[in-house]
């Protein structure tokens, strides 16, 4: 790609034939001119719209109505809405349907610049563009979805009449999606296991010897496979080109400050530390400490152990919370030795995986307390565990019992209980908060436990021990003093982006 | 659990004679070579060893079946684990650029751990076991081999005691070697039906339609429940135990049955009673209607630790390593023979030293003139070795390791033909 402050050059043949379909898998990058304007607008939206699905993806089942009708809104103030059928004819106002692909051409592209440099950003990047992939693709035509999958080469071998009779009744058994007509109708392909993992994982598929029989509706779990395959390893290819495009201080501010507005808070830079004292965790933990922290804090003073899951997200909760690696250690070596613990044997073994916690050992990573959506959708609890998301992870019985004993009112209870079973553990989780707190309405929207604590803090009329962490990053601020020392035909430039900059962090703070 | 004449203290001892003259290194060296297929497959595999006084190194590896075998003769490591085949030497990952020294591949591995089971086991618990609850690990053994190699088509599996509460499978074939981290979880997770911690009663739930996967598993678990679950577990005996399985049905169905139970004391009828009651919800209810299935799998279907398969860098327990807590070698176990395998009667690595003690009966020494004659010097030392191994209770496990090293040379041999077939081309 090359950069200029020209205006933008519009080859329409290999365009008109590039944007024909829809549908992209992004396999070529663009290869004109554009304006730095286009650029940092284009990055911007896509930007948005991604965080936009990052959040519908949490609040509603994927693909159900109404994540469906509130991104397609989304999409359509942000102008990346596209129709299925290309109508360039019908006179519209804004950007046609030939610009809107191209802007969603383009905007994938600058974003893999930002999002390719660290796995973290990786994972995000790739996890949202799969969304996104997968909600248009559903959008499309079935002409059209054969279309796009010749177009990328996804061939696979069907089954012969024979063989479908033959595995009739297993095809049916094997998916709430296929019936016996489907099986009369419809082609079969088999494909290597190792291509459909998301069907196998979830056994929603016929497995035999190390293939999946699939019809023809289903192939989108295949294509998104593809896709989430090939984004991965582009980033990783786009990554090593990473010196070269930094290079340009034009857009060197800009990509640094895409690629840190999607985290927002994530609580791994230790403040207060040291503030709260190892006798203060009993009574916080009680007033302080959202539902899956207090749970864990409980069993471990019940059982003196916690396994793995739990000492993780427990300990980098703590960690978070203020305390200390002299503090912590002193925690746990405390509670396992009242258990089956010696004191030998902590200091051998769990004393290292404490100090792993806090970047002391090892790769030396100091790891980031786990946020909600880690905990709701990682790391599940199994025979033995305590740890993990109690709306997400309790039997609603032992969830309604255990509000009950926290003294949580039955009329809250039940709204409690109604967010659960519409799936979200969040809002859940801060409705708690509300009636443990006895506000009206929380005055955050809840993703991270730690969050939940300083909340808490603030709540209960201290913050004045515990300060409040700022959220707005110091970067745009930072930028625009760098700007004299730029070149003068930059420094108009870098003020367009502390202002864009600045309307980024206002759109991620209300978030 | 009683080893008989095993104590730990005993292993600075002993573990020199078990490196020395009963390991078998040209078996373990077979395996991990693979034929040869892979350029620096053996040499950039990872090794950690645990030393005397926990001492724990990681990134061991070898560049020959000597070398590993001069090392683990010096080092004596009281436990051995298997890691992943890097991108460069172990030994040498500090030299490497940072971030380039990554793991390629390593086999696929499941571990079956009988602590997972304790809500459901009433005989023993944690790290104990005994005969009753061991049907446990045979259960999952057959409802795993059958599901990796019908419906994953894998076929070259080695099955491995552990040494003291449960079963490790190493899946060595080529296609799940490559197999990426998504793809180990994803089968995992296909193999998982047990879900839950303990805040989840419930930790089976089926719903229509039945997978077949659900269906061959359920075929393998039924042979097995009447006499584990009903007799040797008690499960509808005493009246705890009844509670718990009840527990697990739809209210309606619980309070007929606690009725009927009154009346009915025998298990095997107890459980027919039970049965009634599914059928009759499945002719006429569309949610909870599996309830019979579900239980059966509750207390009898395999649990597996995800996180154990996923990781391509996990380093897991070696075959033929000593567990030092019981002394017992972790042997390969014969399918073939699996329903009358006994984890009391694996040989101990007491056992096996005491038995090379043994004066030598008279077919033995015939047998070792013979062989003496025939050889070279530098091949005796080899055989003898050899024949050390074999005068122990180990030999037969090296043989059932022997018989799945065989099945899978024939697979290296096509794929060295493959490859020199290319050569040529050029």
């Amino acid at each position: 790609m090359q950069f200029s402050s020209r205006r933008k050059k519009f080859t329409t043949n290999s365009q008109t034939e590039l944007y024909s379909h829809p549908l992209l898998f992004y396999v070529q990058p663009p290869l004109e001119n554009i304006s730095l304007m286009e650029f940092e607008t284009f990055a911007v939206e896509r930007l948005k719209l991604l965080k936009t699905i990052e959040n519908l993806g949490v609040s509603y089942v994927k693909l159900s109505d109404q994540y469906i009708k509130k991104l397609e809104a989304e999409s359509k103030a942000l102008n990346f809405l596209y129709r299925a059928e290309a109508d360039d004819r019908k006179p519209q106002s804004g950007p046609t349907e030939q610009e809107k692909r191209r802007k969603d051409h383009i905007s994938h592209f600058i974003l893999r610049l930002a999002y390719c440099q660290t796995e973290d950003l990786r994972r995000w990047f790739i996890q949202q563009e799969v969304d996104l992939f997968r909600y248009r693709f559903n959008d499309l035509y079935p002409k059209q979805k054969l279309e796009f999958l010749h177009r990328n080469n996804l061939q696979y071998d069907t089954i012969s009449v024979e063989e479908k009779k033959a595995l009739h009744d297993k095809l049916v058994n094997s998916s709430y999606a296929v019936s016996g007509i489907t099986v009369e109708d419809q082609d079969f392909y088999k494909v290597p296991f190792q291509d459909a993992l998301d069907l196998v994982r979830l056994r929603k598929v016929y497995l035999k010897a190390g293939y999946v029989y699939i019809p023809h509706q289903e192939i989108v779990t295949i294509v998104l496979n593809d896709f989430r395959t090939r984004l991965s390893k582009a980033l990783a290819l786009t990554a090593r080109s990473l010196p070269a495009v930094h290079s340009d201080e034009r857009l060197q501010p800009l990509l640094n400050h895409l690629s840190h507005a999607y985290v927002g808070q994530d609580y791994s830079i230790q403040k207060n530390v040291g503030k709260i004292s190892l006798e203060q965790i009993d009574s916080l933990s009680g007033k302080s400490f959202p539902l899956c922290m207090r749970q864990v804090h409980q069993s471990l003073r019940e059982n003196h152990h916690l396994r793995h899951g739990g000492r993780m997200q427990y300990g980098l909760f703590l960690k978070g919370i203020g305390l200390s690696l002299e503090q912590a250690l002193q925690f746990w070596r405390s509670e396992f030795i009242k258990g089956k613990v010696d004191a030998d044997k902590f200091d051998k073994a769990y004393a290292y995986s404490v100090r792993h916690m806090f970047g002391k050992e090892g790769k030396r990573t100091d790891y980031t307390p786990y946020s909600c959506m880690k905990v709701i959708l990682s790391n599940a609890p199994s025979q033995g565990d305590h740890h993990g998301c109690p709306f997400r992870h309790s039997d609603p019985e032992l969830l309604k019992q255990k509000l009950q004993v926290y003294k949580v009112s039955p009329s809250g209870i039940i709204q409690i209980l109604e967010l659960v079973k519409g799936m979200h553990y969040q809002l859940a989780c801060q409705k708690y908060f509300e009636l443990t707190h006895n506000v009206e309405e929380a005055s955050f929207s809840l993703n991270h436990p730690n969050q939940y604590f300083i909340e808490s803090q603030k709540v209960l009329g201290g913050g004045r021990d515990i300060k409040r962490e700022t959220d707005a990053p110091q970067k745009p601020q930072e930028n625009s003093t760098k700007a004299p020392s730029a070149a003068p035909e930059a420094a108009a430039n870098t003020q367009d982006v502390a202002e864009m900059t600045e309307e980024l962090d206002s759109f991620f703070q209300d978030a | 659990m009683p080893a008989s004449d095993y104590d730990s203290a005993c292993l600075p001892d002993i573990l020199p004679l078990y490196y020395r003259r009963l390991f078998p290194f040209s078996q373990y060296y077979r395996w991990l070579n693979y034929g040869g297929v892979q350029k620096n497959y053996f040499q950039n595999r990872e090794f950690s060893f645990t030393l005397k006084d926990d001492i724990y190194v990681r990134y061991q590896s070898f560049t020959t079946q000597n070398e590993l075998e001069k090392e683990m003769q010096k080092m004596n490591p009281y436990k051995i684990d298997i890691g992943a085949i890097y991108s460069h030497r172990p030994n040498q990952h500090n030299t490497v650029k940072s971030g380039t020294f990554q793991a390629l591949e390593k086999e696929l591995v499941f571990d079956i751990d009988m602590t997972d089971y304790d809500d459901v086991r009433s005989c023993c618990s944690a790290a104990e076991i005994c005969p009753k609850c061991w049907t446990l690990m045979t259960i999952a053994i057959r409802v795993l081999d059958r599901a990796l190699r019908d419906d994953f088509g894998f076929q070259h599996l080695l099955w491995v005691y552990s040494g003291r509460r449960g079963v490790h499978c190493w899946v060595c074939d080529e296609a799940a070697r490559k197999l990426s981290v998504a793809a180990r979880s994803a089968v995992a997770e296909y193999l998982s039906l047990v879900k839950g911690g303990d805040e989840t009663m419930k930790k089976v739930v089926l719903s229509d339609p039945i997978h077949p996967f659900i269906r061959e598993s359920l075929v393998v678990v039924e042979r097995y429940f009447p006499l584990y679950a009903l007799q040797d577990q008690d499960i509808l005996g005493r009246k705890e135990s009844v509670d718990k399985v009840l527990a697990l049905t739809p209210e309606d169905v619980r309070k007929q049955l606690q009725q009927d139970f009154q009346n009915e004391k025998k298990p095997e009828n107890r459980w027919n009673l039970l049965k009634d009651q599914a059928k009759r919800k499945q002719g006429t209810s569309k949610k909870g209607q599996h309830f019979e299935k579900e239980i059966m799998l509750q207390y009898c279907y395999p649990r597996l630790d995800v996180n154990v398969s996923k990781g391509v860098n996990h380093l897991l327990k070696s075959p033929f390593s000593v567990h030092p807590k019981t002394g017992r070698i972790s042997v390969p176990i014969d399918l073939k023979e699996l329903e009358t395998f006994d984890p009391f009667a694996v040989p101990t690595i007491s056992m096996i030293c005491e038995e090379l003690d043994r004066p030598r009966t008279v077919e033995e020494e015939e047998k070792s003139e013979e062989i003496n004659d025939k050889e070279n010097e530098k091949d005796a030392a080899e055989s003898r070795k050899i024949r050390d191994y074999k005068r122990t209770s180990l030999a037969k496990y090296v043989k059932c390791f022997d018989q799945f090293l065989d099945v899978m040379a024939r697979s290296w041999k096509g794929e060295l033909l493959k490859k020199s077939d290319l050569q040529k081309d050029f």
